[in-house]
């Protein structure tokens, strides 16, 4: 189940060092660099440590994903029978009604929870990185306690935080002159809201500790030549800091939109049908609902290959822009 | 990894302020889990509501370990099983694995990684119904093992420990063991595993909170409440007794504890883990 899930563990390490790794002829010459094993273990040791891995892999983790795009053209009955429809899924999906709220909720939720989150994460980890500050890594260390904690009873606390009647967030909305209590569950943008702002406090503070490895490995000699040259502070934030964090930004953006599209347990919380309007239905509690409460498990797969598509597209356009600016940026 | 700070940088005690409301933000849910809980609901709603602990939480607690249809001392049970199960298998499996696709040389090598690691942006929904039939006609749903065999290996898990492995151990290490006469296996066992058991740890760990925090593939899995995980048992305690927001947070509180006490011992080695994962530049 967890095999693919993306924000359960550390950030995956760089991409590019092997990437950029030298073709396998290189290794001979140059063992030591190149990343291509050691020369005297070869042979069948290589397929048998792999095996095990490979073998619950495939099983578990490929071959569902596999037979998902296969089921997706079924009409699929859990209690046996199942006739091929080809298309109709798909058909039938892209003229409900449901997948297009659920399209808008997650991503009124996605943007409200990232950009923010993004921007306050690079701001805090601007400040962290003083190798002045003190207490360092009490900081980092606190920033990283929201992250632990289950998303089943952060939902709870904050659905009483965010309570219509007796919530804290509406009493300091009042002190602050907003006198009309505020329904956090049953007003679309509130409520995304209210979720936005349960993953934002959730993430904040891995994403902080994210940008912050990324700006200590910003070489220091940038910043005095940027000085040197007669640049401010904010001048050297825009064209040192921020274009070095380039990659860290789409990283993050990727890794945020594939956690965004799998929102869940926060909606369902709040109510399993998505809300009386189903302003709050995401894409993933819609694919749930069509599953598991319905069993439509053709009907659901389909919605599974939907939120795939817009994963690609989105990691596609990311990867453009960020090559754009890259290249617009090397003068 | 330090680098020179620039002279201009000084700390202003506004930074400090930041941080501190910043940490008070990150704080203050778990406060308040332990606040509402240890309050009657009528403190809870008066407005403004009591901020301090009440005297009640042993009670609340007591209510929520013997509510009726909630099986909470087994949940706990159950979730520690399957947590530490995925965990020592992901970080065992994850280094063979890793270990093999960083030094050993097999044909295909290459090309493994490169598609385990594109698998890694897949979102796990696509494959969430195959597999509940596949878990099904094993005879493994309502049991923790349709938990906990789904998430033996993970492709994250396998390229984590392969940068690892390539990162922290060199080539010249293996080559002279491997001169010695020592075996693959040894090598792995006696060289490799020593050296990398920091960083199999923060795995495990990660992966150990990733199985503790889950909700949506235990909710698919389980049906009786005796083999409920936290997560799951912990949703059972709204339907039942209605607003009762203190019952509520006091499993929450309950289900959260343990993993702060765990939290205070082995913080900073998640922070060195998640930053040591990052892009660096």
């Amino acid at each position: 189940m967890s095999q693919l899930k993306v924000k359960a563990g550390p950030s995956k390490a760089p991409l590019s060092p092997w990437k950029s790794a030298k073709p396998e002829k290189a290794k001979k010459a140059k063992p030591a660099k190149v990343i291509s094993g050691v020369a005297s273990l070869n042979g069948r040791w290589g397929f048998l440590f792999v095996a095990p891995f490979f073998f619950m892999f495939v099983i578990f983790g490929l071959a569902p994903v596999i037979y998902s795009v296969y089921i997706s053209f079924f009409h699929w009955d859990p209690l046996g029978g199942s006739t091929f429809t080809g298309l109709r899924n798909f058909n039938l999906l892209l003229h409900d009604s449901d997948l297009w709220l659920a399209i808008r909720n997650t991503f009124s939720i996605w943007a409200l929870s990232t950009f923010p989150q993004m921007i306050m994460a690079i701001g805090l980890a601007s400040i962290l990185r003083n190798s002045r500050l003190k207490a360092k890594s009490f900081w980092r260390t606190i920033l990283l306690v929201p992250n632990i904690t289950s998303v089943i009873a952060i939902t709870i606390v904050f659905s009483q935080l965010f309570g219509r009647d007796f919530g804290i967030v509406n009493d300091i909305l009042g002190f602050f002159g907003v006198h009309h209590h505020i329904d956090f569950i049953e007003g679309v943008i509130p409520s995304h809201i209210a979720i936005a702002s349960m993953i934002t406090w959730r993430w904040i503070g891995y994403n902080t500790l994210i940008f912050l490895a990324s700006m200590l490995a910003i070489p220091g000699e940038l910043y005095e030549s940027a000085s040197v040259d007669g640049a401010s502070k904010r001048q050297q934030f825009w064209y040192v800091t921020l274009p070095s964090l380039k990659n860290t930004i789409t990283f993050v953006l990727i890794v945020g939109t594939i956690g965004g599209l799998q929102v869940f347990a926060e909606p369902q919380q709040l109510a399993a049908d998505g809300g009386s309007s189903k302003q709050f239905l995401t894409l993933t509690l819609f694919l749930y609902n069509q599953a598991f409460v319905n069993n439509k498990y053709g009907y659901a797969a389909a919605i599974g290959i939907i939120i795939t598509f817009i994963v690609l597209i989105i990691s596609l356009v990311n990867f453009v822009i960020t090559r754009k600016i890259s290249s617009d940026g090397s003068r | 990894m330090k680098t020179r700070t620039p002279k201009w940088r000084r700390t202003s005690p506004v930074h400090y302020l930041l941080l501190a409301t910043i940490t008070f933000l990150s704080i203050f849910p778990f406060y308040w889990m332990f606040v509402v809980s240890s309050n009657t609901n009528a403190e809870i709603s008066k407005s403004p509501p009591s901020l301090i602990p009440g005297g009640r939480f042993f009670i609340v607690a007591k209510k929520v370990l013997s509510a009726q249809g909630v099986y909470f001392n087994s949940a706990l049970l159950n979730t520690f099983i399957v947590g530490t199960s995925i965990a020592v298998a992901q970080v065992l499996l994850s280094a063979i694995a890793g270990f093999a696709f960083a030094k050993l040389n097999f044909k295909g090598r290459k090309f493994f990684i490169l598609f385990v690691v594109g698998t890694m942006m897949l979102p796990s929904q696509l494959g969430i119904i195959p597999l509940f039939m596949l878990v099904k006609n094993l005879h493994m749903i309502d049991s923790l093992f349709g938990l906990i065999v789904p998430a033996l290996v993970t492709a994250f898990g396998v390229f984590w420990m392969r940068q690892i492995i390539d990162a922290q151990i060199p080539n010249e290490l293996l080559e002279a063991a491997s001169i010695d006469g020592a075996s693959v296996p040894r090598i792995f066992w006696s060289i490799v595993m020593p050296i990398v058991r920091q960083s199999g740890f923060v795995l495990g760990l990660f992966a150990f909170l990733a199985a503790w925090n889950d909700y949506l593939w235990p909710t698919i899995v389980l049906q009786s409440p005796k083999h409920f995980t936290l997560q799951v048992a912990l949703t059972q305690l709204k339907p039942m007794y209605g607003l009762d927001y203190g019952l509520q947070m006091g499993g929450a509180f309950l289900a959260t504890a343990p993993l702060l006490i765990l939290f205070i011992f082995v913080g900073r080695k998640l922070v060195s883990g998640v930053m040591d994962g990052a892009v660096k530049g």
